[in-house]
């Protein structure tokens, strides 16, 4: 439309395209500054590909590169710290405690030991790219790879453990087995990872096994707890029975002092009575014997006297009656 | 010429020499690696170095490849081992474009190259698994499992069954590589650790597995539970004895220490009477009259007896 009005008009104005130029070239400025100027973030380091070719390395900050085709910007994080998770996905921003476990996540961690049992083996790996070069240029995708890896890795460890090596004592010297060989491989594949750690998570019997695993625990409380109730009765019972046996021997030994001192309670007793009965026997004896008999029949108001001469008849004495009170 | 129809030109004559620089330069990337065809025929070797390159326009073309190692997943493969296990194995290699050439004559393209991969890959291994047991793909050296109580319960046969490995899973992934890697320079390919991802039961077999677990486990919770009988029982037994050992000895002691009073009494005694024993015998008397008679006795006398001469006569007798 504009162009047919050009040549009527006089003056011209300044024509509409003109304005329309001034706004290209600003744009096209924008866009050149746009791919001039970057920043690298603290945990990157940015990577300058020259016509395709490798040529610096950018560290944080504000820089500038040639635009276009000529540079190309790749920023790697190499500054932080990345975690794979095998077995389950942690949810992605929420409560770290809430997991998913999508089937395919939960295949990762179902692995065969060394006697042929099956164990679900979760764990994760924390890593850092410690060489940007070798990260994007050695291999294509590093990611799948290192995965991957890992799970080459750890089951070939879980292969050569029985199950409960796997369960119980042998999970650290298997995590550290497993770190050990996943950096070993990490140099051979030449991918620039390096490997801060494997952890264990969650490892368990599967699931329709678990129960009698737990059997096993209960039995071995089980047998716990018998073997310390028959301790506690042992430790109940046979001091009790020292303290009883020391009783005893005590006793005993009260008893002997007893008797001994006895013994020679009446041996002095008969002594002095000796003495005296020596000096004049024949009365001292009569007096005793007259003591006792006296001190005798007065205990008892039961008594009969019988003439030995009374012959007949017969005397009867119903002995039991009379016992009766 | 008027101004208009050169501007034309000139906008056309700039598009046209862009046009013929662009197909003329080209650029290989530090991931990438080109050979050059002209009308199909290849004229250069493998470009590799990164930067900037030329060739003739239009009648060249750039054909590019990857240059670094790329990942090959093996699908899972239900495959019967030596000794009739069925299982699900999965592998993974690492591979790359060694004659980019050979390769594009080959397959083509990187499709084309995962595709023949797959059957070599797959071929091999599914030969290397059938020629070894299952226990020989699982572990990969003999080491020893630690003893635990678990495997004491199961007895020594557990351990005895699987610690007798001659090649192992390194080694049988080696056996695959080495098989499959004669394969692949055919098409350009170089191939470099194979190694064996997962191993897993098909889902029957895994079901025979589990059911031996449970049973196993059983077996332990079963001997756990006898060896806590067992040992309380000793326990017992053990206090028992401890016990009798206790109190017998006690008895022992107690009985010496009564004995050797009794003794020393009765020593103390024969001493003192056997200077006059009759008059011992006498006091003895006495003294039991004493203590055997109470208020319930019936005394009955005769008149004969010593105590009552009296009674009868005053008389000397």
């Amino acid at each position: 439309m504009w162009q047919e009005n050009e040549g009527n008009e006089a003056p011209p104005r300044p024509p509409k395209w003109l304005k329309i130029k001034w706004i290209l070239i600003v744009l096209i400025v924008g866009l050149f500054l746009f791919d001039t100027i970057y920043q690298v973030s603290p945990e990157e380091v940015g990577v300058i590909l020259r016509f395709g070719r490798f040529n610096r390395t950018a560290e944080p900050g504000l820089h500038m590169k040639l635009p276009f085709l000529f540079e190309t910007l790749q920023k790697v994080p190499v500054q932080r710290q990345l975690k794979m998770e095998f077995g389950y996905r942690s949810a992605k921003d929420e409560v770290p405690t809430r997991y998913l476990v999508s089937p395919d996540a939960s295949k990762e961690a179902v692995m065969l030991t060394g006697d042929l049992n099956v164990v679900v083996v979760e764990w994760i790996v924390q890593y850092k790219i410690s060489d940007v070069y070798k990260y994007l240029f050695k291999m294509r995708d590093v990611n799948q790879t290192f995965r991957y890896m890992n799970e080459a890795v750890v089951r070939k460890i879980v292969g050569d453990n029985s199950v409960d090596e796997v369960l119980t004592t042998g999970r650290a010297r298997i995590a550290a087995e497993a770190k050990k060989e996943l950096q070993d491989l990490c140099a051979l594949y030449e991918i620039g990872i390096d490997v801060n750690q494997l952890i264990l998570q969650d490892v368990n019997p599967p699931d329709p096994v678990k129960p009698s695993f737990n059997e096993v625990n209960e039995a071995l409380q089980e047998k716990e707890r018998k073997i310390n109730e028959a301790w506690s009765d042992y430790n109940q019972t046979v001091p009790k029975a020292r303290g009883e046996a020391e009783q005893t021997i005590r006793e005993a030994e009260g008893y002997a002092l007893e008797r001994v001192n006895r013994a020679q309670g009446d041996i002095e007793l008969f002594n002095a009575i000796h003495t005296e009965y020596a000096r004049a026997p024949l009365v001292t004896r009569k007096r005793l014997y007259l003591e006792t008999l006296s001190e005798v029949f007065s205990k008892s108001p039961r008594k009969v006297i019988v003439d030995e001469k009374l012959k007949a008849p017969l005397p009867f004495l119903n002995l039991k009656e009379e016992d009766k009170p | 010429m008027n101004p208009k129809t050169r501007i034309i030109f000139l906008i056309s004559l700039t598009i046209i020499v862009l046009f013929v620089l662009g197909d003329t330069f080209f650029i290989v990337s530090e991931m990438n690696q080109v050979i050059i065809t002209q009308f199909g025929e290849p004229v250069s070797g493998t470009i590799s170095k990164p930067g900037i390159h030329t060739k003739l326009p239009f009648v060249q073309d750039v054909h590019s490849f990857e240059k670094r190692w790329l990942e090959w997943e093996g699908d899972s493969n239900q495959i019967p081992t030596k000794d009739k296990k069925y299982i699900w194995v999965e592998t993974y290699a690492r591979w790359r474009i060694h004659d980019p050439l050979v390769f594009f004559q080959r397959v083509r393209d990187e499709r084309g190259g995962q595709s023949r991969l797959d059957d070599i890959i797959d071929g091999e291994t599914r030969n290397a698994i059938a020629n070894f047991d299952l226990i020989e793909i699982v572990r990969s050296s003999n080491r020893k499992f630690e003893a635990s109580a678990e495997v004491g319960a199961l007895g020594p046969d557990v351990n005895q069954a699987v610690s007798n490995i001659s090649t192992g899973r390194v080694k049988i992934a080696a056996l695959i590589l080495k098989q499959a890697s004669k394969i692949t320079p055919e098409f350009g390919v170089e191939l470099k650790d194979v190694r064996i991802r997962r191993v897993n039961y098909v889902d029957e077999v895994q079901q025979k597995v589990f059911e031996r677990m449970i049973a196993e486990r059983k077996r332990i919770a079963a001997q756990y539970r006898s060896e806590g009988d067992g040992q309380s029982a000793e326990i017992r037994g053990q206090k028992e004895r401890e016990l009798k050992k206790i109190q017998s000895e006690a008895y022992k002691k107690a009985q010496e220490l009564r004995g050797k009073a009794d003794g020393e009494a009765s020593r103390i005694y024969a001493a003192a009477y056997g200077k006059d024993p009759e008059f011992y015998q006498f006091m003895k008397t006495m003294e039991t009259y004493r203590k055997t008679f109470d208020d319930k006795t019936w005394f009955i006398f005769s008149t004969e007896g010593e105590f009552l001469r009296y009674l009868k006569s005053t008389e000397k007798r």
